[in-house]
């Protein structure tokens, strides 16, 4: 361990180690989270607004704003339809890939392309295919669900954003879950063989009570992901139709930027940053207490 | 036994190509549909190019500026990435070798802010530096890798963190001894130890910022400072359903990642698995 004997060599230390992290983190970090705190109290509507001090009526005005908790309600939604099914469906991936089939490398590489590029992009190309290729599939075949333009129609839209998404992230999961699978001892799986345990009573009591570190990871990115989606909302429905797909995070954007209500829009951000802290925290927290040792 | 092993194997296959099939095929579609013009496109998206017409690419190189927000988008990205490592490793470094009161304060404010979600601070990042320093006009990528340095830090360090401790403090008693100073001991001797860790957390960090949208596209206003997704954006604003120009683009945008990845697909997927364990 260090122990400098001069002080003022080890504040220089100090300094040259941590002085520059701490500078840029309290610039991108702590002083925007604290002075958001801040502006959550006042009556900013624009930047060149001389800024009031106007107690919680943010707050207030933030829990009565109905198209934020509506906005709130389609992303806890989209939350759980998204969680759940890259979770799924990653965890599955990852199970092929690790089967001992040829090619694994080929596949795990294929699978995990979406995730190299950005969902603003991801978003784009698929406006392609719900825009253009699918309808002409539909009208080929004459199945109407698919000449719809899906991102026209109210409720297809969400349901459009829940693919892309799943599309870009499941990779992503995958080879997470296959980093937990491989460390999953052979000798215990040869075990419980032995003692005549079936591939499906393998799976339910040796692999996934092994596998619950991963599980922790990945809910938690998925989460926290889920709650922040923007970019594939942005590019691909930009919200509509009529303001159907407004997910909570770009509700916050539009209020702020587009609208200029800046504290409102700072304190349902803050109100995000709660509900976001709350859940995951609590996700760590039990998914912790069902991990087990090998 | 041996007809179900196989029949399990027909299984995986099939179920591995189909998800193979879903995964690429988007990609398939940019690729036969960037020779094509616009009636090509609306009447057969499936079919091959009759020919291979490089002309819609060459339209937009032109039209989007393509090579400067190329070189924008790698600049911000390298010196961002560099920097984030380097400052965390030695952060990380001195936080588990002289663990003080501040330096574990410290780290334990960091690990909690990575549960911040960015809208949460947007607002009042461009009250700040917009509207009263004005760092947005006067130098936006400065001010754009200075925030990515500030964002990328608590994970980075995170990782180091753990890697560090692992490191036998013996090597750096010698090289003390040797008369080396603490700065000269950190970076001829544990750094290098930490290389593979580094590339794993600049891997993470490139996927991020060299994609990253929400935040580039509130600090970068002027097309000369704009990276590849916010170009991306305004383009496909300026030329709406006009196929046979976005498409060309939108695979221009992705070409340089895809082509990086297929020469490092190996690091990337260990460092993504490894950034997961950590």
């Amino acid at each position: 361990m260090i122990t400098e004997k001069s002080r003022l060599k080890s504040l220089g230390n100090q300094l040259f180690f941590t002085g520059p992290t701490i500078i840029f983190f309290a610039i991108a970090v702590l002083i925007p989270f604290a002075y958001g705190l801040y502006l959550t109290l006042t009556d900013m509507t624009s930047p060149v607004n001389p800024i009031k001090f106007s107690g919680f009526g943010n707050y207030k005005t933030a829990f009565t704003d109905t198209a934020f908790w509506e906005s709130m309600w389609l992303t806890v939604e989209f939350v759980v339809a998204t969680v759940i099914i890259i979770n799924i469906l990653g965890f599955i991936l990852a199970f092929l890939v690790t089967s001992g089939v040829k090619m694994q490398n080929f596949f795990r590489t294929a699978l995990f392309t979406p995730n190299l590029i950005g969902g603003l992009i991801l978003g784009y190309i698929w406006q392609f295919i719900f825009v253009q290729t699918l309808p002409s599939i539909g009208d080929k075949l004459g199945i109407e669900w698919l000449r719809l333009g899906w991102l026209g129609d109210e409720h297809l839209a969400f349901w459009a954003i829940v693919i892309v998404t799943i599309w870009q992230s499941a990779g992503y999961m995958m080879i997470i879950f296959v980093a937990g699978l491989v460390n999953v001892p052979k000798d215990v799986m040869e075990a419980a063989t032995i003692d005549g345990a079936n591939a499906w009573q393998r799976l339910r009591n040796v692999i996934l009570p092994l596998m619950v570190p991963s599980f922790v990871v990945t809910v938690f990115l998925t989460l926290k992901n889920a709650f922040m989606v923007y970019d594939v909302n942005y590019s691909l429905t930009a919200g509509g139709p009529y303001g159907s797909t407004t997910m909570v995070s770009m509700h916050v954007v539009q209020k702020a930027f587009t609208e200029n209500i800046y504290g409102v829009g700072q304190a349902e951000a803050i109100v995000l940053f709660i509900i976001v802290a709350v859940i995951t925290g609590l996700q760590v927290y039990f998914s912790k207490r069902m991990e087990v040792a090998a | 036994m041996e007809a179900r092993k196989r029949a399990a194997s027909i299984l995986t296959y099939t179920l591995l190509i189909v998800s193979f099939a879903v995964f690429v095929f988007p990609f398939f579609l940019m690729v036969v549909n960037s020779f094509k013009n616009n009636g090509e496109i609306l009447e057969s998206p499936f079919s091959l190019p009759t020919s291979l017409n490089f002309g819609h690419f060459a339209e937009v190189v032109d039209k989007m500026n393509f090579f400067v927000s190329f070189r924008n988008t790698v600049v911000i990205t390298l010196l961002s990435v560099l920097l984030i490592g380097i400052f965390a490793a030695m952060t990380a470094y001195y936080m588990v070798r002289r663990p003080t009161k501040f330096n574990n304060g410290l780290f334990a404010l960091m690990v909690a802010s990575m549960i911040i979600p960015f809208q949460s601070i947007m607002i009042p990042l461009i009250y700040i530096y917009g509207a009263k320093l004005h760092w947005i006009d006067a130098a936006p990528i400065p001010l754009l890798i200075i925030l990515y340095i500030g964002f990328g830090s608590a994970l980075s360090i995170f990782m180091y963190h753990g890697f560090v401790k692992s490191i036998p403090y013996e090597l750096e008693e010698a090289s003390l001894l040797d008369g080396c100073t603490r700065p000269q001991t950190f970076f001829k001797i544990v750094l290098p130890m930490l290389a593979p860790t580094s590339v794993t957390i600049a891997i993470l960090n490139v996927l991020w910022i060299w994609n990253d949208y929400l935040l580039p596209s509130l600090v970068l206003t002027k097309d000369q400072d704009f990276t590849m997704p916010i170009k991306m954006k305004v383009f496909n604003g300026t030329y709406m359903n006009n196929w046979e120009l976005l498409i060309p683009a939108l695979l221009l945008t992705i070409l340089p990642i895809l082509v990086a990845y297929l020469f490092g697909q190996r690091y990337i997927i260990r460092g993504v698995s490894q950034g997961a364990i950590k």
